[in-house]
């Protein structure tokens, strides 16, 4: 089950008006979605924001794989409704259910639809991840390399793993034999080599970043420069009007549930 | 394709053809999703791997995957304490294995301190141990000198006439043409040519088709068809004998003209 939740923040290699968007535009959404959603309980917002989303996940052509993690989320967003139902009024407990699927749904729309990459490469913009990359390591770039690395290693770590079960499954392990205690020693012939796989390959890696010159000289370009077309600009406004309003209307308001 | 005890067998073919596949459904570590795979007349998919694994031992082809013990003794004997061996026959058994390696200095050091091919051989040593009647080595010849390589045939040969049957998954084309095993040609997921070494290494449009090159006797004597010398010629001792033969003859024609 869980494996499957973790489907719907996979990225898909899709070449969509989605896709294109410019990351950081897209992460305002992202944040522009967010906000109000925190800070109203009202159930038609919920909803309509939920819906907002439905375009953007057909035009992305994600929504099958969406769909996959909701239903795999399934049994988190009833235990928030259970336990929100014992302890306040109903309308309440479907309002908090429905922000979780909102948070759950907006951050699995951004992660779905932005390669590692250009994620990587908006970090690179941000001055402020900047500034304390260079205090901090030395070097400008080193914090959104090291975001872009550890997130291309991840499927190679899980060929890896793969590999040291059937290694291990081979000499007769069998994991899921006896008691709890038992159970979690099992895991040590698993976890063992693939630390060190881990521990070596960063060190190859840090090797062959040496000797081509890594971090070189500062101002490096990119093959690809992010560039904020038009309609980033829109989305970028539509999300920073609708925080400013959300949170004009928090302070001057009180909006009911339903 | 059927595997008969004391056979000799190597898997051959170009990267992603399918060997490591092939081999991996021999213990049960992948499934059949189409056909059949039977090991002693039982069916794969009715028998854990540990079971399977008893009968046909798979030496992976980095040992990085599976060593994890703080001694070598103890990772040789991990396999016969998940088989459930006697502690007695296991001290027996690690200490044969051992020595047949020649690992036994290195009992009790860590196989994280040996090199490269060292690793390699006690990872063999991890499979050896416990006898199995079928054993799958995948790759066994890379990071091995040309000595260990010697050791490694001779060991192989002695297992066969044991009447254990040795699987080899491999690229290095030289040594499968000093062993003169059987050969399974493999090319993009199915077996293209089953035969003798001789046959199918010296057929230059299989070759190709398999991505591997022509071991050197095949392709000398290949060119020297003209003279009447056989072509399907891979080994280097009977290279020698041919051509000691041919030598002699000219010898004596040469005698007889003068």
């Amino acid at each position: 089950m869980s494996l499957r939740v973790l489907n719907g923040f996979k990225f898909s290699s899709l070449r969509t008006p989605v896709h294109r968007l410019d990351p950081r535009a897209k992460f305002m959404l992202v944040i522009g979605t967010i906000v109000p959603s925190l800070l109203f309980t009202n159930i038609y917002l919920l909803v309509g924001l939920l819906l907002v989303q439905v375009p953007l996940l057909l035009v992305g052509r994600v929504t099958r794989r969406w769909v996959q993690s909701l239903r795999a989320g399934v049994f988190l967003s009833a235990l928030i409704f259970v336990v929100n139902f014992f302890t306040g009024p109903l309308a309440n407990a479907v309002a908090l259910t429905l922000r979780f699927l909102l948070l759950m749904t907006t951050f699995s729309f951004f992660f779905m639809t932005t390669s590692p990459d250009d994620l990587g490469l908006a970090i690179d913009k941000v001055g402020f991840i900047r500034w304390l990359s260079r205090r901090w390591l030395g070097y400008p770039n080193a914090l959104s390399f090291t975001f872009t690395t550890a997130v291309r290693l991840v499927p190679t770590m899980a060929v890896d793993a793969q590999t040291v079960v059937d290694a291990q499954r081979s000499r007769g392990l069998e994991l899921d034999k006896g008691n709890l205690f038992r159970r979690v020693r099992n895991y040590i012939p698993i976890l063992i080599p693939l630390l060190l796989i881990a521990i070596r390959r960063s060190l190859e890696l840090a090797e062959a970043l040496e000797a081509r010159g890594f971090p070189g000289k500062e101002g490096r370009t990119s093959l690809f420069e992010l560039r904020f077309k038009p309609v980033d600009y829109a989305l970028l406004g539509m999300s920073l009007a609708g925080m400013a309003l959300s949170f004009w209307v928090f302070f001057h308001y009180r909006i009911p549930t339903i | 394709m059927k595997i008969d005890s004391g056979d000799f067998l190597a898997i051959m073919g170009e990267n992603g053809a399918g060997k490591t596949t092939l081999a991996k459904q021999l213990n049960g570590l992948l499934r059949p999703s189409l056909g059949k795979v039977t090991v002693d007349g039982d069916d794969t998919t009715k028998k854990s791997v540990a079971q399977l694994s008893r009968k046909v031992g798979i030496v992976f082809q980095n040992p990085d995957h599976l060593l994890f013990s703080e001694t070598v003794k103890e990772e040789v004997g991990f396999a016969l304490k998940n088989f459930g061996f006697e502690p007695g026959v296991i001290a027996k058994q690690v200490e044969r294995t051992l020595e047949a390696l020649d690992l036994a200095h290195y009992a009790d050091i860590s196989p994280f301190l040996l090199s490269g091919g060292e690793r390699k051989r006690v990872a063999l040593a991890a499979v050896l141990a416990w006898e199995p009647d079928y054993l799958i080595l995948d790759e066994p010849t890379i990071g091995q000198d040309y000595q260990q390589k010697e050791r490694l045939r001779d060991f192989i040969l002695q297992l066969n006439s044991q009447g254990k049957a040795v699987v080899m998954v491999t690229h290095d084309v030289e040594f499968v043409a000093e062993c003169n095993p059987k050969v399974v040609l493999m090319s993009r997921g199915r077996i293209v040519a089953q035969g003798q070494a001789d046959e199918v290494l010296s057929d230059g449009g299989l070759i190709e088709k398999a991505s591997l090159v022509k071991p050197q006797m095949a392709k000398l004597f290949s060119q020297l068809g003209e003279f009447g010398l056989p072509r399907d010629v891979v080994d280097v001792h009977r290279a020698k004998v041919l051509l000691e033969e041919k030598l002699l003859e000219v010898k004596v024609r040469v005698a007889q003209s003068s």
